[in-house]
């Protein structure tokens, strides 16, 4: 599944890619995007990494509450199944053991990884390999009830502005509103998992995306922040229930390499 | 527009002519750095010992990257340009040295740009995450220093018709803001 990840790029983020070349007003922009559909036909070919950042690698495990997992540590599976692809399949070892004294682990690990229980007897595993430029420039920010919708909306932008072209764009921004700080951030990650474009279920947070991707789109950063109006394909909004006090917003960033595999046993 | 060609070694004229915004395809060697390796070249220049760095950078070009493992048969893994601000504290060191240019993704700081304009250099970016396709502009690869940090290891690769993108120039022009300004609706 790390491999499979980081050598095919999905088909949504393909079309959303062919989409913005169709709109784009600058040719360098044009350019580029066509270079970037380019470079996923020859990944795909040469089953070679898309980017040389093949990730922090995370996973987001279902885990049915009528399995009954045999044979030892699940987390160490997933641990070893890592290991064995990013060393088989020829991907770059990111991951340094401390953050301060920084020596790398040598074969991508640890994961990271959320699990949550759900009815059945399913055990469904997302491999979401995520690049370290785009996580740099996301951020997260505890704003007042009171800053409202607009407050959200503001602080969205901001980010995209300060990011620029740092997180390789074109990018994909999942924003999370509510909860408690890790769950805003949770859930902007989470968002991050949707089909490419595919707008939320709440049709008033589905409009809050629609007018998102607009102005930032019109800041005329385009792709690679090189001038132009693709700098992102979407946005993807997550809410969550927040306390009387607070209004945590979360804004994850990810690069075009917007790598997922999903399996179900 | 048609993309200038440059050869390295890069003298002062060779950089001082590039404009913001042109398209550059670089051919010859140049040399691979990311955060470590920077690291350690500045505490060498810091302690006098320029002459123990893994090249003399007069001249040359840097290349921030760190490569995914190279496949068997392949002359090198993906490679395409990593963050380059995270080189900004050590960036100006080595223009000093004669670096006449660095090759990454992202914004420089205005002390990496004014270090640029004082000692004639430009900054090129390469399209970040085109990793797979960048590797074939590399005909060959070797790790010449610091082999102990893995992808983050000094390499020095041969490059033919490298594609990148002028955005700082010697004049201290920056292609960010001005692709921006021009694309932006009001």
């Amino acid at each position: 599944m790390c491999m499979e990840s980081n050598y095919n790029l999905g088909e949504d983020v393909i079309r959303a890619i062919k989409k913005g070349f169709e709109t784009e007003a600058s040719n360098t922009g044009k350019e580029i995007l066509q270079i970037i559909l380019k470079n996923a036909e020859i990944a795909r070919e040469e089953q070679a990494p898309m980017c040389q950042d093949t990730g922090f690698t995370v996973v987001f495990l279902e885990l049915g509450q009528d399995v009954h997992i045999e044979g030892g540590d699940l987390y160490e599976a997933i641990s070893a199944g890592v290991a064995k692809g990013y060393t088989e399949g020829y991907l770059r070892k990111s991951i340094v053991s401390h953050p301060l004294d920084r020596k790398n682990t040598g074969d991508n690990t640890p994961p990271v990884i959320y699990t949550t229980i759900v009815p059945g007897e399913n055990l469904k595993i997302v491999v979401c390999p995520k690049g370290g430029g785009a996580e740099n420039m996301s951020a997260v920010k505890m704003l007042k009830p009171a800053d409202g919708v607009e407050g959200v909306k503001d602080f969205v932008l901001e980010v995209a502005k300060n990011a620029g072209p740092n997180p390789c764009p074109p990018v994909i921004i999942g924003v999370g509103i509510g909860g408690t700080m890790e769950k805003a951030a949770l859930i902007a990650k989470e968002a991050l998992l949707r089909e490419v474009g595919e707008k939320s279920k709440d049709p008033a947070m589905a409009a809050v995306e629609e007018e998102l991707l607009e102005k930032i789109n019109n800041m005329g950063m385009g792709p690679q922040g090189l001038g132009g109006r693709t700098y992102a394909l979407a946005v993807h909004i997550n809410t969550y229930p927040a306390h009387i006090a607070s209004l945590p917003v979360a804004v994850n960033i990810n690069c075009h390499a917007a790598r997922h595999q999903e399996v179900i046993l | 527009m048609t993309p200038i060609k440059l050869t390295t070694p890069l003298a002062d004229a060779d950089v001082e002519k590039l404009r913001i915004g042109q398209q550059v395809l670089i051919s010859g060697v140049i040399y691979t750095g990311r955060d470590a390796a920077h690291k350690r070249m500045v505490d060498l220049i810091k302690e006098g010992k320029e002459n123990e760095l893994p090249f003399n950078p007069k001249g040359q070009i840097i290349y921030y990257v760190g490569p995914s493992p190279t496949k068997p048969g392949k002359v090198v893994g993906s490679c395409g340009p990593t963050t380059s601000y995270r080189m900004d504290p050590y960036a100006p060191e080595l223009h000093k040295l004669g670096l006449k240019a660095s090759i990454g993704k992202g914004k420089r700081s205005p002390e990496v740009i004014d270090a640029m304009k004082k000692y004639k250099a430009v900054y090129f970016a390469a399209i970040g995450g085109a990793a797979a396709l960048i590797a074939k502009s590399i005909k060959s690869a070797k790790v010449i220093a610091y082999p102990d940090l893995g992808a983050e290891a000094v390499h020095e690769f041969v490059v033919e018709d490298f594609p990148m993108v002028v955005v700082n120039d010697t004049l201290g022009g920056d292609l960010y803001q001005e692709g921006m300004r021009i694309y932006a609706v009001k």
